[in-house]
């Protein structure tokens, strides 16, 4: 349980947030300059907030009221910088077992062993930081802040400087972290598929201020929200069911009270709780059944919020059953087809532009 | 080889005596200056800096007598030094105490840009993994900045040996107990003849010069290799 109140003046910057979340990771999502790398250091103890408290499992880490201040070195937070930040003049193995040193030995819970073969690093332990690549790194620096048994993580956007294949390579990793160690989470980023396949609570920080907090699907399923982004960031995020496979295609059915999507890929056992992204750019509209199109994946509801931008137009829709999906389609389209709010309406995904990325796997139930 | 005479022996022997202990003394102290400079913010840090360059800038003549009236038999301190056995004027230890004051600026410089230069992420990071800021000190500080803590040694050193002006003014010229190989050669140029004398001892001077630089540039490449930065 982390519970933060707090308020700090920096600079001509005010933050003031405030959020509590009890399982799972937490995400601080928004954009540079918006606050959240700043509540992290807060949380880390690397800041002093001019006001409030944080709380960690009801343990005050800093309680400006009460004059409580623990340092950082006695509050057991691990913590994941962007650009890994490992010790040059340690090795691999040394860098890991730096922070464990320091853990008092009864509290040494985490695998040693167990670390290494998930991030798969064993093969680098010898090596020195300046010979790994930027993907090792961060794995390795991962590694490390996890075996310094921390009570809490926090991750400050670990995958910014990482290109995209790296990124593929250490988010399941994450996950794994997420679903296996049984450390609570505090994630940073300004990456919206990131948050959704991660996090099960977002605190969306905007100038400074908390903006928004909840689940992903309510916190970026608003017209609002969407508007914020570009064209091509803005998505809908969808919680659907895994209801059955079809292996001769190597296609994984997904269910929801609006439709099917079939998704290419594995994405675990029938009966399992995903999120999927969908772009807007990548949502077809129809009215009516559509006749024979390569399309295999229809999602019914109906439209209840237009907003027009120069030639294009965002479309909302209310799916069958609950959620939400945006549609970016041209201002001519929408007036050919007629579209107005209340109106029925199909929404056509293409199965190739849902990939295993755009997949997250809440974190299983404990026990 | 150079037929050197016992007297300039001793001189030369006394001169690295005095380096070396002039060195090792004020280590300690030249990393905590340089490491309370680079990270530490506290009030009179402008004085403290000031005062730490002092002896760079005074003329050395400045700084012996300085020296003489605080350290001095007769001092403001001398007096109660000499009561617990600790005398330094007119003495070998005072000649290192001398050569310490006036190599320990150049020490420090060297010492505080090599501090400075550390990433203090990596000392954040160090405290989030639970270490003291001691033992971030002497686990992370220290070893990043030791290249720099090598060349502000070897520049002490360097210094103390060829340090004159200061030695000369609190603890004289004494053959055999303070005389080194400047004073040495100074006193060779002193007299008739003197000139053999005085370039015998300038070949001693420009042979332990060189190797201690060459030295300090192998320390320096080892520990640069072993923190990687080499690429």
């Amino acid at each position: 349980m982390i519970e933060v109140d707090v308020a700090l003046a920096m600079g001509g910057f005010k933050l003031e947030a405030a959020f509590q979340n009890a399982d799972g990771i937490t995400a601080l999502f928004g954009h540079s300059g918006s606050g959240k790398s700043l509540t992290l250091n807060l949380i880390a103890g690397l800041l002093r907030p001019d006001r409030g408290y944080i709380r960690l499992d009801g343990n005050p880490l800093v309680d400006r009221e009460r004059g409580v201040f623990v340092p950082p070195h006695r509050r057991r937070i691990g913590l994941v910088f962007q650009d890994s930040h490992l010790f040059p003049h340690l090795s691999v193995k040394q860098n890991l077992l730096f922070g464990r040193f320091f853990a008092p030995r009864r509290e040494r819970a985490i695998d040693f062993d167990a670390v290494i073969e998930t991030l798969g690093i064993a093969s680098l332990l010898a090596r020195h930081p300046a010979r790994l690549s930027g993907g090792e790194r961060q794995r390795v620096a991962i590694g490390r802040a996890l075996l310094s048994c921390p009570k809490l993580l926090l991750f400050d956007e670990p995958l910014a400087a990482l290109d995209m294949q790296r990124k593929l390579e250490i988010l399941p990793l994450i996950e794994h972290v997420r679903d296996h160690f049984q450390v609570p989470i505090v994630y940073v980023s300004h990456s919206i598929e990131e948050v959704v396949r991660l996090a099960a609570f977002v605190v969306v920080l905007d100038a400074g201020k908390v903006k928004a907090i909840g689940g992903p699907a309510e916190v970026f399923g608003t017209v609002a929200a969407q508007l914020e982004e570009t064209r091509f960031d803005r998505s809908s995020i969808l919680t659907m069911w895994v209801s059955g496979e079809d292996a001769s295609y190597g296609l994984t059915q997904l269910m929801h009270p609006s439709g099917t999507l079939w998704l290419a890929g594995p994405a675990g056992p029938v009966g399992t709780e995903v999120r999927v992204i969908v772009k807007a750019t990548d949502v077809v509209l129809a009215v009516g059944k559509p006749g024979h199109l390569s399309i295999r994946n229809a999602l019914s509801g109906r439209v209840v919020g237009l907003e027009r931008e120069g030639a294009l137009v965002l479309v909302e829709t209310a799916l069958d059953g609950g959620g939400n999906l945006f549609a970016m389609i041209s201002r001519h389209a929408l007036d050919e087809l007629g579209i107005a709010p209340g109106d029925p309406i199909i929404g056509l995904i293409k199965t190739a532009a849902l990939d295993e990325r755009r997949i997250s796997r809440p974190r299983p139930a404990l026990g | 080889m150079l037929n050197l005479s016992p007297d300039e022996w001793t001189a030369i022997w006394l001169s690295l005596r005095i380096a070396v202990v002039a060195t090792i003394a004020s280590l300690p102290f030249g990393i905590l200056a340089a490491y309370a400079l680079a990270r530490w913010r506290f009030p009179g840090k402008m004085i403290f800096n000031g005062i730490v360059h002092l002896p760079l800038v005074l003329p050395p003549v400045v700084t012996g007598f300085v020296l003489l009236i605080l350290l001095g038999r007769k001092g403001v301190f001398g007096g109660f030094l000499a009561d617990i056995g600790i005398v330094l004027s007119f003495r070998w230890t005072g000649a290192a105490v001398a050569c310490a004051v006036m190599g320990f600026p150049l020490m420090v410089r060297a010492m505080r840009l090599s501090f400075e230069s550390i990433d203090k992420r990596l000392e954040l990071a160090s405290g989030t993994l639970g270490a003291s800021p001691i033992a971030t000190f002497f686990l992370v500080s220290l070893p990043l900045a030791f290249p720099g803590i090598v060349v502000g040694a070897i520049l002490a050193f360097a210094k103390a040996l060829g340090e004159f002006g200061a030695t000369i003014t609190f603890v004289s010229n004494i053959p055999g107990e303070t005389q080194t190989i400047s004073a040495a050669i100074y006193s060779f140029t002193q007299v008739p003849g003197g000139d053999a004398g005085a370039l015998r001892l300038t070949a001693v001077a420009v042979f332990i010069a060189l190797t201690t630089l060459i030295a300090s540039e192998i320390v320096q490449r080892q520990a640069e290799r072993r923190l990687g930065s080499f690429e």
